[in-house]
């Protein structure tokens, strides 16, 4: 990057991240990421399952109850809607390598599509979860 | 690497206000950011109080008219005013365009906020340093590579062939795609950005281009191409209606199909 002229004072940096009005895209794209990461922590719910399972009765029942609490119940819930999300936002990813979808109209309108699938698909296998148990 | 915060000498504090005229009709107010390199301090936000009735319907109008007549010292770029030099591109209501063909009356909210090109260092006011641009743009060799002789007279090009430059001849280097980049913020040393990569596309596609597989060597880089994310801010603002995004995807789909 030119240097400033010598002597004068360092530069600012212009505003960005915090100055942006966001598309719903520019949305989209972040929370593919956030989604991502909360799926690999709701991974390690599983692989504590998984342990648990393996480590007897007793500390089944203890990690269950675990997740079968409030806050282990939102938990799952995040987790459910990070992988509905994650899975619809590779899905626009696909069609993207397929070279479709890249009209800026268009590429809304996917993105409120994984957006509102992610909320409906995880409100609906709950419901099914909670009128079944 | 991704700083959501300003740097501590880049946050931006209050400015003066400069108030509209006595006996001013409607009144529009801009926000426009402010930094003198032969000042002190921070950064500011200076409001001016405009008569809406003394103005042109641009955003450049307003500036120019603040310079004019309520401000002198304000500093931007600005050439053509019709939207072809790509001087006046700066942040305008939180998102990037063409001060001479975007509409004060188009800014949603009350007020006008004006920035630099975002995530840029400022040399002063709306004058962002664009070297950084201008070196990535160089370092694609944006210019006809070729090694049979040269023809007697133009290198021909059929009308099918021209067509496939559509939509990427038509950049003006505005940067205003490469600045809304999330990626280019946080990567912007090592990824090359929307703009160079459309141009970058624009060569690959060219039929009279024989230097299409070095292109392709050069681009084949975790960082130079594949930053990119498909974010979408690039065709999102656009002021040309050109599409970086596809841009990108073109090339990432030259770069599969060169090895199956």
């Amino acid at each position: 990057m030119a240097d400033a002229t010598p002597g004068a004072r360092p530069r600012p940096l212009s505003p960005h991240v915090m100055h942006w009005r966001w598309h719903v895209t520019m949305a989209a794209s972040i929370l593919t990421r956030v989604t991502g990461v909360g799926s690999y922590i709701g991974l390690l719910l599983v692989a504590g399952w998984a342990l648990a399972l393996a480590s007897g009765p007793e500390a089944y029942d203890d990690y269950m109850g675990l997740l079968g609490s409030i806050p282990g119940q939102i938990l799952l819930f995040g987790f459910t809607l990070a992988v509905f999300y994650h899975l619809a936002a590779g899905v626009r990813h696909l069609m993207w390598d397929l070279g479709k979808g890249y009209l800026p109209s268009t590429a809304n309108a996917t993105a409120w599509v994984a957006i509102i699938f992610a909320l409906v698909a995880s409100v609906a296998v709950w419901a099914l979860y909670l009128l079944g148990s | 690497m991704v700083e959501l915060t300003l740097p501590k000498n880049s946050t931006v504090g209050k400015g003066r206000h400069h108030p509209a005229p006595a006996g001013t009709k409607t009144v529009k107010r801009f926000r426009i950011y402010r930094w003198n390199p032969e000042g002190t301090g921070n950064p500011v936000w200076d409001t001016y109080d405009v008569d809406a009735d003394a103005m042109g319907p641009m955003v450049l109008d307003a500036l120019i008219h603040i310079k004019n007549d309520i401000d002198a010292t304000l500093t931007f770029r600005r050439s053509c005013r019709e939207g072809v030099c790509g001087s006046c591109a700066m942040n305008i209501g939180g998102r990037n365009t063409l001060a001479c063909t975007h509409g004060w009356e188009e800014v949603p909210g009350k007020e006008v906020v004006i920035s630099p090109l975002p995530h840029l260092p400022v040399i002063k006011d709306l004058v962002p340093d664009m070297a950084l641009f201008y070196a990535q743009y160089a370092s694609i060799e944006p210019w006809l590579h070729t090694t049979t002789p040269e023809p007697e007279r133009e290198w021909r090009q059929s009308e099918e062939d021209r067509a496939k430059l559509d939509g990427l001849y038509e950049c003006i280097l505005c940067a205003c795609c490469t600045t809304s980049c999330p990626s280019y913020w946080w990567n912007g040393e090592k990824y090359l950005g929307p703009a160079t990569l459309l141009q970058a596309r624009r060569w690959l596609v060219d039929s009279r281009d024989e230097a299409t597989g070095e292109r392709l060597d050069a681009l084949e880089d975790p960082f130079k191409l594949y930053r990119c994310h498909t974010i979408m801010n690039c065709a999102q603002v656009c002021p040309k209606g050109l599409n970086p995004a596809k841009a990108i995807g073109e090339i990432k789909a030259m770069l599969v199909e060169r090895v199956v």
